[in-house]
């Protein structure tokens, strides 16, 4: 279904400099991880950090196959799209891919409209990770999150330690100099590798530009239809977005900057219908990123309760 | 090269990346500068931008001003609830450049933290206040910078408006700065007078200072060439992996550390000293004629030889340096210090080698650049070693090539990251100490004595009873015709380690003497039955790596210590009890009971004999004992 009509520039451009140092940081990150952990996989999103770190990963192997599969956490709530997207993908390049979904999630009716954001997201997304890594016993796992997302990252390793359990214990990170990166675990502790820790959300835009990376089409603009929602705008992607009775979708000319589950995720207005167009509008962009992701309210509003205690 | 696109958007134009680190107290205005240059470049948004004013007003120390600090300081307040904030990443970009900026606030850890912003930074932004001028944090935080390799230093004079835009008090820190730099090495030293709470001279240029011709920061960050030299420096290819998809392919994967290289040059592998050319140079887009320094690719060579991760690759003319022995600035980062003697992990590039320190030549002082003696390296100190490792590394000096001549220290036993080092020179002595290969092995001197040689480890409190089971453990061996070496705790004391004290430093070298001697009398052939207190876990574990585990048989002389003070043999427990001893294992200091032994003697349920006797049986259940 996805068709990957992706509207790229018919010329093909040597990448600039800078974009070219984060490719080969990235590839280079890649490449260590695989060299000195047993078992890494890459954690999949299907969005356009995704499609980038997938694509770096091919050139830092080639032409060996991907040394690792891909897992795709599904919450079953994405959007048609993203799976479509996501499967014709895994055909096109041959990966192995891996889809886990938290069956006792869905066994107690967990889902993003009823359950609440947070819950959904903690049980099908958080617990989920924790199931398959286990289940797979994968010992260093990709992911494509920035250090430019939000303030919280900004200091997050390249190289993040989990103990056995998952834990994340921000007071005990091991200092990163150089690329020279520490890769020892113990028995059960496992990493998290985020190669694309230095790329900021235009540089990644400007990457897919250059490179004629195929991404779902969501994040085009194009006549969609929408409910208004806590002051944002949720794409009816299918039949189980409850409406109430006064709620008709109107179409819109819409496009999304992140990609999540959709009634999770709060489209933007925009003509851009193609790269260079959300490139061009990223440099007049006037809200933040992640100001689109639902799921980050309530985490956003704590943050900046705790940074208020701390002032004071 | 770069062919400049008409259709494209500005910022995707040939543009690069600086990266820098910005340096300066809390009150120098440091966030105030990094969130102005956010802000002045339009990297913060709309949603932000609210939110900053409303902070403005509530919580900022500027009026009704934007207080551009609110921005970066949310970093402060996390650290307050318990978070460890070392070295935040900051990104914005113009039409010219990309810019990360490593932002490293906090005092207590400072000089780790600057540490490891610098080391990934091309240019500092050192920050005094106008009002102070040159203070002794200005000389630590340029000694960090020059020491990780920056050359290329931004002074910027920064609360101009608070001395009215006065050009003499500039032009005088200015001064005061550069006579005191001028030792350091830097390459290039630009003072530019600003205001970041205002923006004088940040992004647009100050009508009120109007005396400075220069350019403002960020149009200097701009335009500054950090690359010159680069191209020029000997090529230097760390192998990172090894990609075998199929039978017919070999390629080295890496980056290019420094340096180019062709398809057809000749290159030689460092270590092993074989040479070959360079086939092709492989990427998913296609070869490529030639890499340079930064150039992620994968190289395959005309000769099948041998190379494997932590290879480099070089031309025959400009080889890096092999050594197992190098002098090292370290700088220490972690609570437990670095203590001579003690085996860390250390990555050297793709290399992972074990190493040791041997000499502690001097620590230095920060502040003054002063040096001081000590016999170990506490938390954020920078001293300079001897480093020896247990097989040749392949590196070059670190002012000639941050990529190869960088290494961390990893602690064997945390795995934390434990410090960093920038090697300065390999020791002569390295080169001409080559390992002697030995014709008779150990198993060939272990099958003449009819036995398979191991060492006995013995640990467990005072009065315990360790001294008198492997004294009766070595009698039955001995009684059996085996070929055994007793070594005692005190006994060693008296000789080998006679010069040593009890201070943490004095046992770790005590107990690596041991070591390396039990290991050698293990390598005659010999079964070596020791009888240490050896409180600490990780001592017990250095000594079972360097002897290998299998070989390694720790027995735990397990008496409470109630019972050990009441035989009290040496009447030791006596003297701490009339205080005339201190740091008594049990007492003043913990013993780390082994949490899986080898054999578990537990004294207070058998006789020293039945315990000599469950020894033996396990050394025979294990076949030490076969011929």
């Amino acid at each position: 279904m996805a068709k990957n009509r992706n509207p790229a520039p018919k010329t093909r451009y040597m990448l600039p400099k800078h974009l070219r140092r984060l490719e080969a940081e990235s590839i280079e990150i890649m490449r260590d991880v695989v060299a000195e952990f047993k078992r890494p996989v890459m954690l999949y999103s299907i969005g356009k950090d995704s499609s980038v770190m997938l694509h770096i990963a091919l050139k830092a192997f080639y032409p060996a196959k991907l040394p690792f599969p891909l897992l795709h956490v599904d919450t079953t709530w994405k959007f048609r799209e993203m799976i479509g997207f996501r499967d014709a993908t895994a055909r096109r390049l041959g990966l192995d891919l891996i889809v886990h979904v938290n069956k006792d999630g869905i066994a107690r009716g967990i889902n993003p409209i009823d359950s609440g954001s947070a819950l959904h997201t903690q049980v099908m997304k958080t617990d989920a990770l924790k199931q398959a890594l286990d289940l797979h016993g994968f010992d260093a796992a990709f992911g494509g999150a920035r250090r430019d997302e939000e303030r919280s990252r900004a200091k997050e390793r390249i190289l993040s330690l989990r103990s056995a359990g998952h834990v994340w214990d921000p007071r005990n990170q091991r200092p990163e100099l150089w690329s020279l990166f520490n890769t020892r675990i113990r028995q059960g502790e496992t990493m998290r590798v985020f190669a694309m820790s230095n790329w900021t959300e235009l540089e990644v835009w400007e990457y897919i530009m250059f490179e004629k990376i195929p991404v779902v089409p969501l994040y085009f603009a194009k006549q969609r239809p929408i409910v208004h929602r806590n002051g944002a705008m949720i794409m009816v992607d299918d039949e189980r977005l409850p409406l109430n009775c006064d709620e008709t979708p109107e179409m819109r000319m819409i496009r999304f900057r992140t990609l999540g589950c959709y009634p999770l995720s709060g489209a933007i207005e925009s003509d851009a219908t193609s790269i260079e167009g959300i490139v061009a509008e990223m440099q007049t962009a006037t809200v933040s990123e992640r100001q689109g992701r639902l799921i980050d309210t309530d985490e956003a509003a704590s943050m900046e309760k705790k940074k208020r205690e701390g002032y004071f | 090269m770069f062919t400049k696109p008409t259709t494209l958007p500005a910022s995707a134009r040939s543009k690069d990346q600086l990266r820098f680190i910005t340096c300066g107290s809390v009150d120098d205005g440091k966030s105030t500068l990094i969130g102005r240059l956010l802000h002045d470049s339009k990297m913060i948004y709309h949603d932000q931008i609210t939110a900053l004013e409303r902070d403005s007003i509530k919580y900022g120390s500027t009026g009704n001003n934007i207080d551009f600090a609110l921005l970066v300081d949310g970093l402060e307040a996390e650290r307050e609830q318990g978070i460890t904030i070392d070295v935040a990443y900051r990104f914005f970009t113009t039409p010219r450049r990309s810019f990360m900026v490593a932002d490293t606030p906090g005092h207590e850890q400072y000089t780790r933290n600057m540490a490891t912003g610098a080391s990934q930074a091309q240019l500092a932004v050192i920050l005094i206040d106008a009002r102070k001028g040159v203070m002794v944090q200005t000389r630590r935080h340029s000694f960090i910078c020059a020491l990780l390799g920056i050359r290329h230093i931004v002074l910027a004079v920064n609360k101009i408006d608070l001395v009215a835009y006065d050009k003499e008090c500039f032009d005088r820190i200015a001064r005061d700065y550069l006579a005191f730099a001028a030792g350091l090495g830097f390459t290039s030293i630009v003072p530019i007078p600003i205001s970041a709470r205002y923006g004088d001279n940040v992004v647009d240029r100050s009508a009120r200072a109007n005396w400075y011709h220069g350019p403002c920061l960020l149009e200097y960050l701009e335009s500054i060439d950090i690359q010159s030299g680069t191209p020029n420096q000997a090529f230097r290819f760390p192998v990172q992996w090894v990609n075998r998809p199929n039978p017919d392919f070999r390629g080295y994967a890496g980056t290019v550390a420094s340096g180019k290289i062709s398809a057809g040059d000749e290159i030689i592998v460092a270590a092993s000293g074989r040479t070959t050319r360079v086939k092709r140079i492989v990427t998913q887009a296609g070869d490529l004629g030639g890499a340079e320094a930064g150039d992620a690719v994968t190289i395959t060579l005309e000769d099948e030889i041998d190379i494997g991760r932590g290879d480099i690759l070089s031309r025959l003319d400009d080889r890096p340096k092999i050594a197992d022995q190098f002098a090292a600035y370290v700088i220490w980062m972690d609570e437990e210090p670095l203590a001579p003697g003690r085996n860390y992990v250390l990555r050297i590039g793709s290399q992972t080698i074990s190493g040791s320190i041997t000499e502690i030549r001097h620590r230095i002082d920060v502040n003054t650049g002063e040096h001081l003696a000590a016999g170990m390296v506490s938390f954020n100190e920078i001293a300079f070693c001897n480093v020896a490792t247990t097989m040749p590394a392949v590196f070059d000096p670190y002012d000639v090539n941050r990529k190869t001549g960088s290494f961390i220290f990893i602690d064997r036993y945390t795995n934390r990251t434990a410090g960093a080092g920038m090697i300065a020179f390999p020791l002569r002595r390295a080169t001409n100490i080559t390992r002697q290969v030995l014709s008779v092995g150990r198993r060939e001197r272990a099958a003449l004595k009819n036995q398979k040689p191991c060492v006995i480890w013995f640990t467990g409190l005072s009065g315990a009873g360790k001294s008198a089971i492997a004294d009766l453990v070595d009698q039955k061996l001995f009684a059996m015709s085996r070929h055994t070496m007793l070594l005692d705790g005190d006994n060693l004391r008296h000789g080998l380690s006679a010069d040593l004290g009890f201070s943490l430093a004095d046992r770790a070298e005590n107990i690596r003497r041991i070591g390396e001697v039990a290991k050698l009398m293990a390598d005659s052939g010999l079964i070596v039955i020791c009888s240490f207190i050896s409180p600490t876990r990780a001592e017990r574990d250095r000594v079972r790596i360097l002897v290998g585990k299998e070989e390694f048989i720790e027995v735990f002389v397990d008496t409470p210590i109630e019972e050990c003070a009441r035989r009290d043999p040496k009447g030791l427990y006596s003297k701490v009890k009339s205080r005339k001893i201190k740091n008594f294992t049990g007492i003043h200091a913990p013993y780390e009971a082994p949490a899986t032994p080898d054999i578990h003697l537990r004294t207070m349920e058998q006789t020293l004999e039945h315990s000599a006797k469950a020894v033996v049986d396990v050394l025979m259940a294990r076949s030490i004992l076969d011929g």
